[in-house]
């Protein structure tokens, strides 16, 4: 094969996802026309996926950086310092449109590819969390999705042995046809042994290591860069296959070779496989890469170059060997019969250059690949400013306690026990607090010193303002964590969108990136890395934007943390942030609003006061060191009741709810303000005490009882065990029913 | 002091739970083998751990069976060795022949993660589980897809003749106490000398204060306790 014998076309390119005005960019570019598999690495470096050229303008003005950071965006995941020489190291991606055509392998291969961003960086993973998002309960795909999706998570997650521990599942009529599928990574390393993937040193061997590359995922970036049609499901073959075995294998084989003192550079091959992976470590290093293609092993015969440059198979990792590694390294993989093989080597052309049969098959000068994509500022609509639904209509005439039932029992609220029940939470035998109530937490091992971790979005509060549900989106992670006691320290995002070429969709992608950054800012939590998912649309209709926060803290002691389980009796239960006066709290938008009132409509959602959250989450963190609550809850969907309901549920107690009967109102029970925590205390004095000193509204609302019942007034009474049965019945309900 | 091996199996991946565990318990670390050791030495227990050992390709634990290790776990049962295994070790065990009966997929077909109750059974017959009382239920884990014990009538007729059935799901009162189906709510059964013992809940999860409770930590300190 010669290198002139092909030229490509602007159809072919376009057949890439690349434009008219991209291909002839590239063209003038290279001074020539690129052959097919020149093409191929061209749009995919230059997809939304790898090049961010529609989000990366605004994405530029998040946060990054504070004492916290070692290493932020542009790595495979980011590193914090964690203290005691500790790094945690961790990232959100995801896998929509593979988990829509395919939800087992779909969810699987986003485990395995979040997991591998995480260890290639030297770290051992210790938690998954995710963000799913599902359609409606009744649309004839959701339960077919869920099933699949639940299974890939826990089978990849299970099976290599790493704790899922958090996330989030939602249904909403928007993602009928574009569910998302986001997983979360979290890892601990030295901080002084972390591995980047700029390679270094001329004449270095590049080795490719793990499983074999096949056919399947060919161009799986550029998938991702795309409207759904229906005929989209024929791209089921693009979808690629995991093999968690291979997986752990992997894992276990890299962190070995990394403590060998081998190593210059690693990266997995992720989206684009070999292509993303050579082109960003050779261009990072500021040097060139030599590959034979015909050195890579396959699992088929006869893959052209193309297809190897292009194939997205899992459990595959690229490396820059010290000079005189190589021995040592095929030991390591020999042992874990794990393929191993010299692919190639590091120059000083600044050149990608591609080999096979002795013949250079393509030859492409790295700086336009990585550097010359085009960076759009796409046209935005700024969305308008909601306003808020009128609260006296929103109100309906029932008792606290049938509403409360209502809720609870709803798609918003009810229990995903059948969800985490098929992850393993306790492997690595680490696990502090596990799913069901705020943020989760893992032990560092060997150490007192913990790790909370949450995923979090609100997406009908981002639907109607992007820009405050975005802020809500990182003050609710940050309450979670917090809520277990820890200190929120850095954050990763997965921006799920609509069709950027949409002003209105760019719109709520420039809202949302701001709130974030606002919010990410006021409360010291820097975005150090993140993923964008965009063109999340069907036949023109695009979901309701999910701009996903995942959020890590760390706690010096273990024994100061708390959960939401309410275990004693006689505790007084107190609203941290809650003032006497605003008993009539923020029904716009809420879960109350949708499901009691009926009321589906993109209403204002509660504002947030980002100093506010700082000072109430400073408040909290010394009530729990100095044990001053037996447990904390964050108040968010549903309200005040619903966090106390929620709290006696898991305790197994109940609660005399102490307030007069004209403050009972379906206002203060379940309005969406933000800024708030339910706290449960032995020492009330102490607790009012604390939060005069730091300056925080507070309320008492309840003292609990023994009788698992939550008493409101002196005749509103119902029994947790009736509340524990709506709760915990919906979600298998729907997953036994047979199909419509 | 008890000298307690742990074997790895490509793709076990609760070895290092277990040795924790263990360590806790009697202070020094276990010995590690690699599946394709052909050699062992003497140990007092030998534990195969949790995980899904060749990714559960074929049948669970039916290609660890066939590790070369195995056959040295083998001569140490000949002798009269103590081995317990736990989730993927109990399938492992069952594949090797060593334990009667046989895991299937969980009945719900889905996998499963949640303490479950057990009860204790003979405690007195079966040395491994040594100062353990009947009388005690244990709160421990399961996480597991094919942990639905089956045995056909004249095996399960044996095991229950000889006091081979060491735990059980207790019944509750909850509609799904039995996590599995597993066949006369079977948790747990002991080889006919009564010193091998394969159970499918996770002691190693339930070993400390953090992981809410330490019945775990009491089964594994008399199981230890007994092979010394």
């Amino acid at each position: 094969m010669s290198m002139e014998a092909e030229h490509t076309t602007q159809d072919q390119a376009r057949d890439m996802g690349l434009s008219a005005d991209e291909f002839d960019r590239i063209c003038t570019r290279l001074g020539r026309i690129p052959n097919l598999t020149e093409l191929g690495i061209f749009s995919a470096m230059w997809s939304e996926h790898c090049s961010y050229k529609s989000s990366r303008r605004w994405l530029k003005t998040l946060p990054t950086t504070g004492d916290q950071v070692i290493h932020g965006p542009g790595e495979n995941a980011g590193v914090v310092d964690i203290g005691d020489g500790m790094a945690a190291v961790f990232k959100i991606e995801s896998h929509n449109h593979p988990s829509f055509i395919e939800p087992y392998q779909g969810a699987a291969t986003g485990v395995g590819g979040i997991l591998r961003d995480v260890f290639t960086m030297g770290a051992r993973p210790v938690a998954l969390l995710n963000a799913l998002r599902f359609g409606e309960a009744d649309h004839p795909l959701t339960r077919h999705l869920v099933s699949g999706v639940v299974s890939g998570v826990g089978g990849y997650g299970n099976c290599i042995g790493i704790p899922t521990i958090g996330g989030e599942t939602h249904f909403d009529a928007s993602y009928n046809q574009n569910i998302l599928v986001n997983a979360m990574a979290v890892g601990l390393a030295r901080a002084d042994r972390i591995f980047l993937s700029a390679a270094s040193g001329l004449g270095n061997p590049v080795i490719y290591i793990g499983a074999k590359t096949g056919r399947d995922g060919i161009h799986g970036a550029t998938m991702a860069s795309a409207e759904f049609s229906e005929e989209d499901m024929s791209k089921r073959p693009t979808v690629q296959v995991g093999d968690p075995l291979a997986g752990k294998l992997l894992m276990e084989a890299s962190l070995e070779l990394m403590a060998s003192d081998s190593v210059v550079s690693i990266q997995d091959m992720g989206a684009a496989g070999l292509t993303s992976s050579s082109v960003e470590m050779s261009s990072k290093g500021g040097m060139g890469m030599e590959i034979d293609l015909d050195q890579v092993p396959i699992r088929e015969k006869g893959m052209t170059p193309y297809e190897i440059m292009l194939s997205e198979s899992q459990e595959r990792m690229l490396v820059v060997l010290k000079p005189d590694a190589t021995e040592r390294a095929q030991a390591i993989f020999d042992k874990w019969d794990l393929d191993f093989a010299v692919i190639g080597k590091v120059t000083d052309t600044g050149h990608l250059v591609l080999t096979s049969q002795d013949a250079v098959v393509a030859d492409l000068p790295l700086d336009p690949l990585v550097n010359d994509a085009p960076e759009y500022d796409r046209p935005y609509d700024p969305p308008s400013t909601p306003q808020p639904a009128d609260h006296t209509s929103l109100v309906q005439d029932m008792a606290l306690s049938t509403a409360l039932k209502q809720m609870m029992g709803s798609h918003f609220l009810a229990s995903r026990r059948w969800v985490y029940e098929q992850y393993d939470r306790h492997v690595m035998a680490d696990t502090v607090i596990e799913s069901g109530g705020d943020a989760a937490l893992v032990r560092v091992h060997g150490t007192n010193r913990g790790l909370a971790v949450t995923t979090d979005c609100t997406q009908r509060y981002v639907l109607a303002d992007p820009y405050q549900g975005a802020m809500q989106a990182v003050a609710e992670a940050y309450r979670n964590i917090t809520a277990t006691g820890a200190k929120p320290l850095a954050t990763t995002n997965n921006l799920n969108f609509g069709n950027p070429e949409k002003p209105a969709i760019m719109g709520q992608i420039v809202g949302a990136v701001k709130g974030m950054g606002a919010a990410c800012s006021a409360l010291d939590v820097p975005v150090v890395s993140g993923n964008v998912s965009l063109y999340n649309e069907t036949d023109g209709n695009a979901i309701s934007p999910a701009p996903v926060i995942g959020m890590i803290g760390v706690i010096d002691d273990i024994a100061d943390t708390v959960d939401i389980a309410i275990t004693d009796t006689g505790l007084s239960v107190y609203i941290i942030g809650q003032t006497a006066a605003a008993n009539d709290g923020w029904l716009s938008n809420s879960v109350y609003a949708h499901v009691i009132a009926d009321h589906d409509h993109p209403d204002a959602p509660p504002p947030v006061d980002l100093a506010l959250e700082a000072k109430h989450g400073d408040l909290i963190r010394h009530l729990t060191k100095q044990h001053l609550v037996a447990a904390v809850h964050d108040i968010s969907d549903g309200g005040a009741l619903v966090a106390l309901a929620e709290m006696v549920m898991a305790g197994q107690t109940g609660a005399d709810i102490t307030l007069s009967p004209d403050q009972l109102t379906h206002g203060w029970a379940f309005g969406e303000d933000q800024g708030r925590y339910l706290v449960a205390t032995s020492d009330p004095t102490a607790l009012e005490a604390a939060a005069a000193k730091y300056g925080v509204e507070i309320q008492k609302i309840a003292v609990t009882n023994d009788r698992q019942e939550l008493k409101l007034g002196d005749s509103d009474i119902i029994s947790s065990t009736e509340l524990r049965g709506v709760f915990e019945h919906w979600l298998p309900a729907l997953m036994e029913s047979k199909p419509r | 002091m008890t000298n307690v091996a742990v074997i790895s199996f490509p793709g076990s991946n609760c070895d290092r739970d277990i040795i924790t565990a263990v360590n806790h318990i009697t202070g020094t670390q276990p010995t590690q083998y690699w599946h394709k050791e052909t050699s062992m030495e003497k140990h007092d227990l030998v534990i195969l751990p949790g995980g899904f050992s060749f990714g559960d390709y074929l049948r669970c634990g039916a290609i660890a069976a066939r590790s070369p290790i195995m056959d040295e776990v083998m001569e140490h049962v000949w002798r009269g060795g103590f081995v317990l295994g736990i989730c993927n070790g109990f399938q492992i065990l069952t594949e090797a022949g060593i334990l009667p009966g046989t895991l299937m997929r969980n009945k719900q077909l889905q996998f499963v993660c949640r303490d479950v109750t057990l009860s204790l059974h003979h405690s007195q017959s079966n040395a491994i589980l040594g100062q353990c009382d009947d009388n005690r239920q244990l709160v421990i884990p399961v996480a597991h897809n094919e942990g639905n014990y089956f045995a056909d009538p004249d095996t399960l007729k044996k095991i229950t003749d000889k006091e081979q059935i060491a735990l059980t799901y207790t019944n509750t009162g909850a509609a799904n106490y039995n996590p599995n189906g597993a066949i006369n709510d079977i948790a747990g059964v002991t080889s006919d000398n009564g010193r091998v013992l394969g159970m499918m809940p996770h002691p190693e999860r339930k070993a400390e204060a953090i992981h809410g409770g330490v019945d775990g930590h009491y089964l594994l300190t008399s199981i230890i306790e007994a092979a010394s």
